[in-house]
């Protein structure tokens, strides 16, 4: 149902509101507009159409162009439409009958831990991806990659944390190209956390973003909601609370490279063994002012059991019911051949 | 679910207020995590529960096995809330020792299977959270597995998996394990063709046991640790501990 709404004015200032009303609604709500706008020199008339075609003079003509520029469509800057979340909880409230239950993204668990060392900062992760309490991912890759020397390791909603981080890789590359300095880790930070703060909690992901830049090494931590820390060592994800019993325990400010790799392999390893939600592997990613060592795999504290049984089945195991054999007459009509990089 | 937070319905958005005292009920249950196991063979049975115990993201133990024995030819296994499990099972000893002193005999594991039905339906309104599979010798010396939902209904079968991997291995053992014992019957391993219909002898069914345990390890959290299993023959009850994966 189109509504008529009728903007009118008859001086200048209400010409100025009438012209942001009709701004706003060219920008979301194409609806069938009667627009009457008299200025108190001249009086235009419009008539009704969802593509409003006014004739503005002089002054107004600027305004005409920045009238059909704009989309209807364009996302307006810094906001997030929270239509979607209402929605979803009307309809969680109100539908009983339905049973509408949103699916349950996939969280990673986890246990993430950085730390700052003499040279540069120590990034570490666990591998297990979980659905609920069932393991979806027994070796997912949770250190992203930002910048040639920042790091990301990435905890909560796997799709969330993913995003997030591929989001700041392409900013950074555009910031990159745009200021022709190396980015700082600073500026992935307050980036992400500007990103996450917009979407005030709903981007599930806890991030701990660690590199060397030109000012040095720095580790910093970024919460859903979109605060942050900067502190020598971090841990995020659900096993957070085994990580820095560790680190809590054995860290020193400048420790040697082996040190440092083994401390945080050992606040890893007791996440996963302590904690339910994080298991298998422990990568690490160690970054200096030289470059970045990505160790992935680097420990595997656990292994799978060896399986006395065999359980290959033997070709027919499988019941055919029916077999239909239909044969299709083809004639060669060109013959090439391509090489396979095989190695 | 993160979106319902902060939205008191269509259009507004709740009212912010510090929340100073949250009302959060009180839970008589827990979920201590756990997977338990049985197998009913031809002249044995085998009940075998991992040993890990859980809460939340934590574990309370690694060496906490689901497995009790109640006679010298039936053990009983049950995963679910620790606390109920612990009582049940004491409340079971307790009548077994009852039935003992006024009929002179020692219960049999169908009689067993009955009484616990019994029990576990006088609680019909505030339930034992308990899954309970029972494995033992019937009065023919053949292996017998009754299992239970936490209101007391069962049925004897030749396996059943409970408790929070359920789910992953009773299609393993549906494939794997015979359904049906009978001799004269046609239904042999399902959903495969040509396959010998051989009935499974003790070591094969040991061996199936850890194999499917291993494979439950791998993807269900609660499960893992370590592996208790407990053959139940004529002569009596053999119990072996196997590691598992610990993460």
């Amino acid at each position: 149902m189109d509504t008529v709404e009728t903007f009118s004015s008859q001086s200048q200032p209400n010409c100025k509101a009438a012209i942001t009303k009709l701004v706003l609604w060219r920008l979301g709500f194409p609806k069938q507009v009667k627009v009457k706008v008299k200025t108190a020199k001249k009086h235009l008339v419009s008539r009704a159409c969802s593509e409003p075609q006014l004739c503005f003079k002089s002054s107004s003509r600027n305004l005409l162009n920045m009238l059909h520029s704009l989309n209807p469509h364009q996302q307006q800057n810094g906001g997030f439409s929270f239509e979607n979340s209402r929605r979803n909880a009307v309809l969680e409230s109100s539908l009983l009958e339905g049973a509408y239950k949103a699916p349950n993204p996939r969280k990673t668990g986890t246990t993430i831990a950085g730390m700052v060392y003499k040279d540069g900062v120590v990034l570490g992760a666990d591998t297990r991806a979980t659905d609920d309490m069932v393991v979806a991912d027994k070796n997912c890759m949770k250190i992203h990659y930002i910048a040639p020397k920042i790091y990301c390791c990435g905890a909560g909603v796997a799709a969330d944390a993913e995003m997030a981080t591929q989001m700041m890789a392409s900013n950074v590359e555009l910031h990159m190209l745009n200021t022709g300095r190396p980015p700082l880790v600073a500026m992935v930070t307050r980036q992400l956390k500007q990103m996450l703060f917009r979407y005030q909690g709903h981007m599930g992901s806890s991030v701990i973003v660690g590199g060397v830049d030109v000012t040095g090494a720095h580790l910093y931590s970024v919460y859903p909601h979109g605060s942050y820390d900067k502190l020598p060592f971090l841990t995020m994800g659900s096993g957070a609370a085994a990580a820095v019993s560790v680190f809590e325990d054995r860290f020193k400010p400048n420790l040697e490279l082996e040190e440092a790799k083994q401390l945080v392999r050992d606040a890893i390893a007791a996440g996963i063994f302590c904690d339910l939600g994080s298991g298998s592997n422990v990568d690490l990613c160690v970054i200096t002012e030289a470059g970045v060592q990505f160790l992935r795999g680097y420990d595997k504290p656990t292994a799978k059991g060896q399986r006395e049984g065999q359980y290959r089945y033997k070709p027919g195991t499988t019941a055919v019911l029916t077999k239909t054999e239909t044969p299709l007459s083809l004639d060669v009509v060109d013959e090439s051949v391509q090489l396979m990089d095989t190695e | 679910m993160l979106s319902a937070q902060g939205f008191g319905g269509p259009g507004k958005m709740k009212e912010y207020h510090y929340a100073g005292a949250v009302e959060n009920r009180f839970s008589p249950y827990a979920f201590n995590g756990g997977t338990v196991l049985a197998v009913a063979g031809e002249d044995f049975a085998i009940v075998a529960s991992d040993t890990r115990l859980s809460e939340g993201y934590s574990i309370h133990s690694r060496d906490s096995p689901k497995c009790y024995k109640l006679t010298d030819t039936t053990v009983i296994g049950c995963s679910g809330f620790h606390g109920d499990c612990l009582t049940l099972t004491k409340i079971i000893d307790a009548r077994l020792k009852m039935y003992k002193h006024s009929n002179n005999k020692t219960m049999t594991s169908g009689a067993i299977a009955a009484m616990l039905s019994t029990i576990l339906y006088s609680r019909r309104f505030f339930p034992y959270y308990v899954y309970n599979i029972i494995g033992g010798l019937d009065e023919e010396g053949k292996g017998a597995v009754y299992s239970f939902d936490p209101v007391g209904s069962y049925q004897r079968d030749t396996y059943k998996a409970g408790g929070s991997a359920s789910a992953m291995l009773q299609p393993l053992l549906d494939n794997q394990s015979d359904s049906c014992q009978n001799a004269a019957s046609q239904i042999g391993f399902k959903n495969m063709e040509g396959v010998q219909h051989l009935p499974l002898t003790q070591e094969k069914a040991v061996q199936l046991v850890k194999d499917v345990f291993i494979s439950a390890a791998e993807r269900d959290v609660y499960t893992g640790d370590a592996l208790r299993v407990c053959v139940i023959t004529k002569d009596g009850i053999n119990e072996q501990t196997i590691p598992l994966r610990k993460d």
